[in-house]
């Protein structure tokens, strides 16, 4: 239904005014190369057509400001060159407000190695049903401080939506995130607040990943809350190689390998595979390389969040959807830990996880639970939620 | 007390924070750089501009190159081992893209497309792209860049055309990027050192443009010509790798997010993509899981992009979009030759 309405409303542009040619290019480029540190540049309405990536870099204190999001549009449709739609690199204090950026062969609009970065009513999206084809991500910060993303929006990326990585103090704040393979992505970032967000029609809603090989090589202390994470049942359509690619269809929230994580007050509805997914890097089953990843989630508190699932079979397309609807049928558990884990974290007296290392589940409305025990062969699954009451 | 000067001074402070960080003033158009004596098609270097070759060149889509250095006069760049040699305010980098109209008999002449400069002023490098015209009389400089319809004949008489592309402003510091300062790529020991018969830093030692040069040349480490078949496999393709891929894909450079180090002086195989997953491929990974599997081209990432004329796959991301074939067979040959490590 949701699809259908997207579908109509890209239709319903098209008798606006069209703007096309290399001039648009050239004389929106060296605008954007020629301001002033701390001025702002007004985007008119209209659809504006670009063969090249937009840039904007190493200055300060910029706005750029369109007339609204999906009345200024920029359509890379016939993008030859460039990795991205729009690049904003070394710079500080952007704000991009109110406009939409459509079709880019690569991501929309990425920003790297920007300190006070904001996204305001800003939107990425891909035209058609979802696709293979699309670019990786809808907005990307990455080795950004200080970054806001508010009011905006991301529709068929072929990775993550609102993606942002390696990026410290971050705010994604009632967002709404439609037809990408993960909504909302959280990876290897650290101090992030996820609030008041809407996911959903994706295949899997919010993610929280922290991945070996980076740079900035540890993420951690995210709050996710009072987020809506509403049937993320879209087929993976994720090229294959790309993390991503692993992730259920069916999923709500996943954390893998991040430490210090708290869910709550969200509402998280209709995921047909799994609410909500604890998991370490090992199930993904790619050798790691990096000594100095840590592949374990610790620190994990999943609480006071609303589940529902009607009792459908979980979606078969990946080895978890198989092995739930074997194990589970179709009272699949709301919320699943791997269950992978070293020795040194448990308390060899009681079994549980040490402080340190803890993963704690309590209050949630329609609480069930599963420790599948990947790590064993599934041998010890148990749905016994005691060891993780932290009480 | 003196209240008015530092109130001025508080002014000043809050003006230039607020300036642009480029707002290096350029000639509109070449000839007033005096650079080349006239005409100015005939790229004859006026005194002082002094050509240079280096061993591993940048692939821009079978463009020809030639290059030039000026220092100020009296003044010498000071040698380094590792990145780009200290250049003293004054200096210019030159960089002329031309295409011959048949590269099987160059004398039936070249339609020269743009010619870069790099320019130290205040302690901070500077780049420009300069668009040539149709006539060869002049070229103009190009701060949004630009696109010129080429066609010639390649050297096994196949017709070949292009939307060539001039590089933006911003797009110069895409490539020419280290720690986000901009920085000049080939004017360092590695691209210059060589040839052994006459080593150029020699020739630049003995003409005052060049201090610090170590006793012992053998010390500096060199790129090889990646086309010549005289070196092993792996020079040539760590070369490759090194100067077309490396000034983004380092830790200092724009790719670093990435994770994946093509520079020649990476040690850790997995870091110059041995078996190590992609990060933000996208589409780019074409579906596959590593950016290089040993004895495996048609499974490596690292090869299938260089292989793509998709904008959003292809790599480079820019400068390029006509494959290079001979470095993709190149490094086709290196990962079919590599150990399983």
């Amino acid at each position: 239904m949701f699809r259908r309405l997207y579908i109509l409303l890209v239709f319903a542009w098209i008798p606006s005014i069209v703007f096309g040619q290399p001039e648009i290019q050239q004389a929106w480029q060296e605008e954007w190369i020629l301001v002033e540190d701390g001025s702002t540049i007004n985007l008119p309405e209209g659809i504006f057509h670009f063969t090249r990536t937009l840039s904007l870099e190493g200055k300060k204190k910029i706005h750029i400001k369109g007339a609204g999001m999906g009345k200024t549009i920029l359509s890379f449709a016939g993008q030859i060159e460039g990795g991205e739609g729009i690049r904003i690199t070394n710079s500080e204090g952007i704000r991009l407000e109110g406009f939409t950026v459509i079709d880019s062969k690569g991501d929309g609009i990425k920003a790297q190695h920007v300190n006070d970065i904001q996204f305001l009513f800003v939107e990425a999206k891909w035209s058609g049903k979802p696709d293979k084809e699309n670019g990786a991500y809808g907005l990307y910060p990455v080795q950004c401080q200080r970054v806001l993303l508010y009011e905006s929006k991301a529709y068929g990326a072929s990775d993550a939506g609102l993606y942002v990585g390696q990026c410290e103090q971050v705010v994604v704040r009632k967002c709404y995130a439609e037809g990408n393979v993960a909504g909302i992505e959280i990876e290897n970032t650290t101090h992030a607040d996820v609030v008041e967000n809407t996911v959903t029609g994706n295949t899997g809603g919010i993610l929280v990943f922290d991945l070996p090989d980076l740079e900035i090589k540890k993420g951690g202390h995210v709050k996710v809350y009072k987020n809506k994470v509403i049937e993320n049942n879209y087929k993976n359509f994720a090229p294959q190689g790309n993390i991503v690619g692993q992730v259920p269809p069916g999923t709500g929230i996943m954390v893998l390998a991040t430490s210090d994580v708290e869910i709550y007050d969200n509402e998280i509805t209709n995921n047909r595979t799994v609410g909500t997914a604890i998991m370490s890097y090992y199930v993904t089953e790619i050798p790691i390389k990096d000594e100095s990843y840590n592949p374990y989630p610790s620190r994990i508190y999943v609480h006071d969040n609303t589940y529902t699932r009607e009792k459908r079979w979980p979606i078969l397309k990946n080895k978890f959807g198989k092995l739930f609807l074997l194990k589970f049928g179709r009272k699949v558990p709301h919320i699943i830990y791997d269950g992978i884990q070293e020795d040194i974290s448990v308390s060899p007296s009681t079994g549980r996880l040490l402080p340190e290392y803890e993963i704690c589940i309590y209050n949630n409305k329609e609480e069930t639970f599963a420790n599948i025990d990947a790590g064993n062969k599934f041998k010890g699954l148990t749905r016994d939620l005691e060891l993780f009451r932290c009480q | 007390m003196y209240v008015p000067g530092s109130i001025f001074l508080a002014v000043m402070v809050i003006t230039f924070n607020l300036r642009t960080t480029d707002s290096y003033q350029w000639p509109a158009t070449l000839s007033e750089w005096h650079l080349f004596e006239a005409p100015l098609a005939e790229l004859k270097p006026s005194s002082g501009v002094i050509p240079y070759t280096v061993n591993a060149p940048l692939y821009s889509d079978y463009a020809h190159k030639s290059r030039f250095i000026k220092l100020p006069p009296g003044k010498s760049a000071h040698f380094n081992t590792t990145s780009a040699f200290v250049m003293p305010d004054g200096t210019i980098l030159i960089k002329n893209f031309y295409y011959f109209i048949d590269e099987r008999q160059p004398d039936k002449g070249r339609i020269i497309l743009e010619t870069r400069l790099i320019v130290r002023d205040q302690g901070n490098w500077h780049a420009m792209s300069y668009r040539w015209n149709e006539k060869q009389t002049e070229a103009t400089k190009a701060i949004a860049g630009g696109s010129t319809d080429i066609s010639w004949i390649d050297i096994a008489g196949k017709k070949r055309q292009l939307l060539y592309l001039i590089p933006d402003a911003n797009q110069c510091k895409n490539c020419h990027n280290k720690n986000d300062l901009l920085l000049p790529l080939g004017i360092t020991a590695r691209q210059l050192s060589g040839p052994k018969e006459d080593n150029q830093l020699l020739m630049w030692q003995r003409n005052h443009m060049l201090s610090g040069l170590p006793e012992d040349l053998k010390m500096i480490p060199e790129l090889v010509d990646y086309e010549n078949e005289s070196y092993s496999i792996e020079a040539r393709a760590r070369s490759y790798l090194d100067a077309n891929c490396a000034h983004c894909h380092s830790s200092e450079g724009s790719a670093r997010t990435s994770g994946l180090n093509l520079n020649y002086d990476e040690s850790s195989p997995h870091s110059f993509g041995v078996m190590k997953p992609p990060v933000a491929a996208g589409r780019g990974s074409g579906g596959m899981q590593f950016n290089i599997v040993p004895g495996k081209p048609n499974q490596s990432i690292l090869l299938f992009r260089m292989e793509s004329d998709d904008p959003g796959i292809r790599m480079p991301e820019i400068n390029r979009q006509i494959p290079h074939e001979e470095g993709i067979e190149l490094i086709r040959e290196w990962i079919r030759n590599m150990d399983d490590r």
